[in-house]
């Protein structure tokens, strides 16, 4: 049967061409791979290969002629012992049909009412996400598909001994406990094994699982962070550490286009079970390329979960589940957090919901929002605004992606007002995507625009009373309390 | 032997390349080319002509609008893929960057699968949501297809740490192109490999051009198998477009690696046919550059001369082989056009993995 010769697309965008040349003439004997014609795009001249051997039976689109729509009949090949007069002019041009059933707009056009499968009840943090119809169909967030009341939830036992920790202590206990329970859980980093940790967070990890699964790797954030996640497409799990998350920067297409995208573009077949950690944001006087919070950047991709505790109980509870979950999670720490103490449960395996917000502090006349070292300003401003008679709620929000906006919401629905307190800069910035929630899903119960007290929108300077500008103080959270409650 | 040996040698892409030197490093020794019995022959052959039939196709099913985006093809580096497939045993990993068609199918994935990836269709090996740069196969131990130049070398280093991690005895191919042998990632992940000697194979597909850029006007060194040599990492120069070549060295490499002794890197003198995409009329290479590759030195090509010089398979033995292949594209093509487009529910899942059972 004789085959036809169809004008093709010859870039991504082409709709129609010249067809410049001839290369083949009527009656030559063609093979696959033969240049047949020359077609002229709006970008260059590319040759048409023939994919079928035969004869070129009968040129339909003479040289020269523009406006060539794609797809349309060009020439026909006969095959072995046909002849013209096997071409019927008007042939159905049944792949021209077919053609069009691609790329159809349809799939692009649905919205997200379309969800994915229904949660499964009692699936909770690390279950599939199903995205809430609730948000409605414009830039709609991945989200928890039930939040429990953080009032019912009691994530540790009553009566259970607690224990002063450091946030430092909390991450290395965290990280020994999993590498106890499960083999394939290792850290790879910068002076993570003899040198104990640059900031000493991995104590005493080497002592006892040896170099095979403590490694310290040569000074190589995009080589080790790549690596990493090769290790974790293999099954194993990486914890790997950034000395500090302004060097992951190297990293960062590892991590987003590697790590975070790999699951779907894989069709479900093959994820990324990972974590990478380290100190993100401002220590102190360390200058502009050594201060930086990371929260926004991160949480703004799907397939990463983006973590910031600020207590070391949080820091504890979260980082066993980051190690046990099967995404690639992006937990950032604080300098300035890891020497201070907190409460930890007494537990032998103490490991909290991943995407669940937490009622830091209950008040009934505003809401102040914060996350990792926001907290301390969130906290003392709440402190400070009690004796001023206002009563703050303070939720720490622990996680950042997926964000459990369901208690935020429920907390401003309650106060009527929020803040919102991180060291990011402003613009973008996860305060930004609180306000942008609160106006669509809380808009009847605001008594006031959403407020956001940010880092400044500046490079950190080193200066010590620059820096102190730079970054929120108590003072700017307890001024912004005020003026959502025009006071 | 050495005859055999030197004449395949010289066959290459690259003369200028190779006479700097075709070796470098002292830690393994150079593979002996062996002549292939009938049966590699014929299932070389095969394999070859399947990649290249496949390819043809995706053209032509490009150029009809039913394969979108960016399309990269194999054609003229067959003998890469399925020479270092003959040499690798079951569990060895491989990655590599777009240009992963011939990959798939010389592990052995589906081609049907493959093709409704690139249509874009439910049945495609991710669901439609890969494409042509994006698609895995656990099962034939196939880790993608990706698509940023260089990334694939941490990844693939990785599956080697993986190995290494659970002694295991498995080897990672880990390919670029001369254009990523560029990048600084792959120097990274050469220094990693060295000092924690990951059974790793870094196989350099040379073909000369990094989209339009020749290997001459971006590399300051143009001799790639010598790259490792600050790492002490021993490399390979191979003709690429011998299969019997690609096989032998493969086999030496992964022996290399498989006994311990850590990284090597192959070097493989190849030639695209085609532009760097589908969209590239490749105007920086003259015709009678791509010509004479074509004629000369095609892969398939010298296969098919040896199996009817040897009297190994008549001309029609060999059409029958390639009726059958054009069966099995043509079989994948249709299926691949009608296989729906993936539910649009299917846009919200798999963006996270579920919890652990």
């Amino acid at each position: 049967m004789p085959t036809q010769v169809l004008m093709p697309a010859l870039s991504p965008t082409m709709e129609e061409g010249k067809l410049a040349k001839w290369v083949a003439k009527e009656g030559d004997a063609i093979k696959a791979g033969d240049v047949i014609a020359e077609i002229e795009t709006d970008k260059a001249t590319m040759e048409v290969e023939a994919v079928d051997e035969g004869r070129l039976g009968r040129i339909l689109v003479g040289e020269g002629t523009e406006g060539v729509k794609v797809n349309s009949p060009i020439a026909w090949i006969l095959g072995e012992g046909e002849d013209a007069s096997a071409i019927q002019a008007d042939a159905p041009a049944e792949l021209k049909a077919e053609a069009k059933t691609n790329g159809s707009g349809a799939a692009a056009l649905q919205t997200p009412e379309a969800p994915g499968p229904a949660p499964k009840p009692g699936e909770d943090e690390g279950g599939k996400i199903a995205h809430g119809p609730a948000t409605g169909p414009v830039s709609a967030l991945t989200s928890l598909p039930t939040a429990q009341p953080e009032e019912d939830s009691r994530e540790v036992p009553e009566g259970t001994e607690m224990v002063q920790m450091t946030v430092r202590e909390a991450l290395r206990d965290a990280m020994a406990e999993e590498m106890r329970r499960d083999g394939d859980v290792f850290v790879m980093g910068e002076e993570v094994a003899e040198y104990q940790g640059a900031y000493k967070v991995t104590q005493g990890l080497l002592e006892e699982f040896g170099a095979r699964r403590v490694i310290d790797t040569p000074i190589t954030e995009h080589g080790f962070a790549g690596l990493g996640v090769g290790a974790a497409f293999a099954g194993l799990k990486p914890i790997v550490e950034f000395m500090t998350w302004n060097f992951a920067m190297q990293a960062i297409d590892q991590i987003i286009n590697s790590a975070a995208k790999t699951l779907y573009m894989a069709g479900g077949q093959m994820g990324c079970p990972i974590v990478f950690r380290g100190p993100n944001g401002a220590a102190a006087r360390v200058g502009a390329q050594h201060s930086q919070d990371y929260s926004a950047w991160y949480s703004q991709v799907p397939g990463l979960k983006v973590i910031q505790p600020h207590t070391a109980a949080d820091a504890k509870g979260l980082l066993k589940a980051a190690i046990r979950d099967r995404n690639p999670v992006i937990f950032l720490e604080n300098e300035i957090l890891y020497g201070q103490s907190f409460p930890v449960p007494k537990l032998d395996d103490f490991v909290l919901p991943i995407g669940k917000a937490k009622i830091a502090r209950k008040g009934k006349d505003a809401t102040i929002v914060s996350f990792g070292i926001g907290m301390t300003y969130a906290l003392k401003a709440a402190e400070a605004l009690a004796g001023e008679g206002i009563e703050s709620e303070v939720v720490d929000l622990r996680t950042i992606r997926p964000m459990d906006i369901e208690t935020v919401v429920r907390s401003v629905k309650k106060t009527g007002r929020c803040v919102t307190v991180e060291e990011g800069w402003p613009q973008n910035s996860v305060g930004t995507t609180i306000a942008a929630q609160l106006m669509r899903q809380a808009f009847d119960f605001l008594d006031a625009p959403v407020l956001n007290v940010n880092g400044k929108d500046v490079p950190m300077p080193y200066a010590a009373n620059l820096e102190k500008l730079a970054l929120p103080s108590v003072k700017e959270v307890v001024e912004a309390v005020k003026a959502v409650s025009y006071k | 032997m050495a005859q055999t040996h030197a004449a395949a040698r010289r066959s290459g892409a690259d003369r200028e390349a190779r006479a700097e030197g075709g070796r470098s490093g002292s830690a393994a020794k150079s593979a002996e080319i062996a002549e292939f019995s009938k049966d590699e022959e014929l299932g070389a052959y095969r394999q070859m002509l399947l990649i290249r039939r496949f390819e043809e196709k995706a053209g032509q099913l490009y150029g009809m609008g039913l394969i979108g985006g960016f399309c990269h093809l194999y054609i003229g580096q067959e003998a890469v893929v399925v020479g270092l497939q003959l040499a690798m045993i079951e569990g060895d990993q491989v990655i590599t960057a777009y240009r992963d068609h011939g990959h798939m199918l010389a592990t052995g994935m589906d081609p049907k699968g493959v093709m409704a990836e690139l249509t874009g269709r439910r049945s495609g090996y991710s669901r439609g949501k890969g494409g042509s740069m994006h698609m895995f196969s656990k099962d034939k131990h196939f880790y993608g297809g990706h698509g940023i130049v260089g990334a694939q070398v941490p990844l693939g280093t990785g599956l080697a740490f993986a190995n290494r991690y659970r002694d295991n005895g498995n080897v990672s191919l880990t390919y670029f192109g001369d254009g990523a042998a560029n990048q600084g990632q792959v120097y990274e992940s050469f220094n990693m490999a060295k000092l924690w000697s990951l059974p790793v194979i870094y196989v350099i597909e040379n073909n000369h051009y990094a989209m339009g850029t020749s290997i001459k006007r971006s590399s300051a060194t143009t001799n790639l198998c010598k790259r490792g040599q600050s790492f002490d990492i021993p490399g390979e120069q191979v003709d690429g477009m011998d299969v019997r070549a690609v096989k032998a060295a493969g086999e030496m490499a992964l022996d290399h690696a498989r006994s311990g002794k850590g990284p090597m890197i192959l070097e493989m003198l190849t030639y695209r046919y085609r532009g760097h995409s589908m969209s590239d009329p490749a105007k920086y290479r003259a015709k009678e550059e791509v010509q004479k590759m074509r004629t000369e030195h095609d892969p398939i090509e010298q296969v098919r001369h040896r199996l009817e010089e040897k009297g190994w398979a008549s001309e029609d033995d060999l059409k029958e082989v390639d009726k059958e292949i054009r069966r099995v594209v043509n079989e994948a093509a249709e299926f691949a056009q009608q296989d729906p487009e993936p539910d649009p529910a299917e846009l919200w899942t798999d963006i996270y993995a579920e919890a652990q059972a």
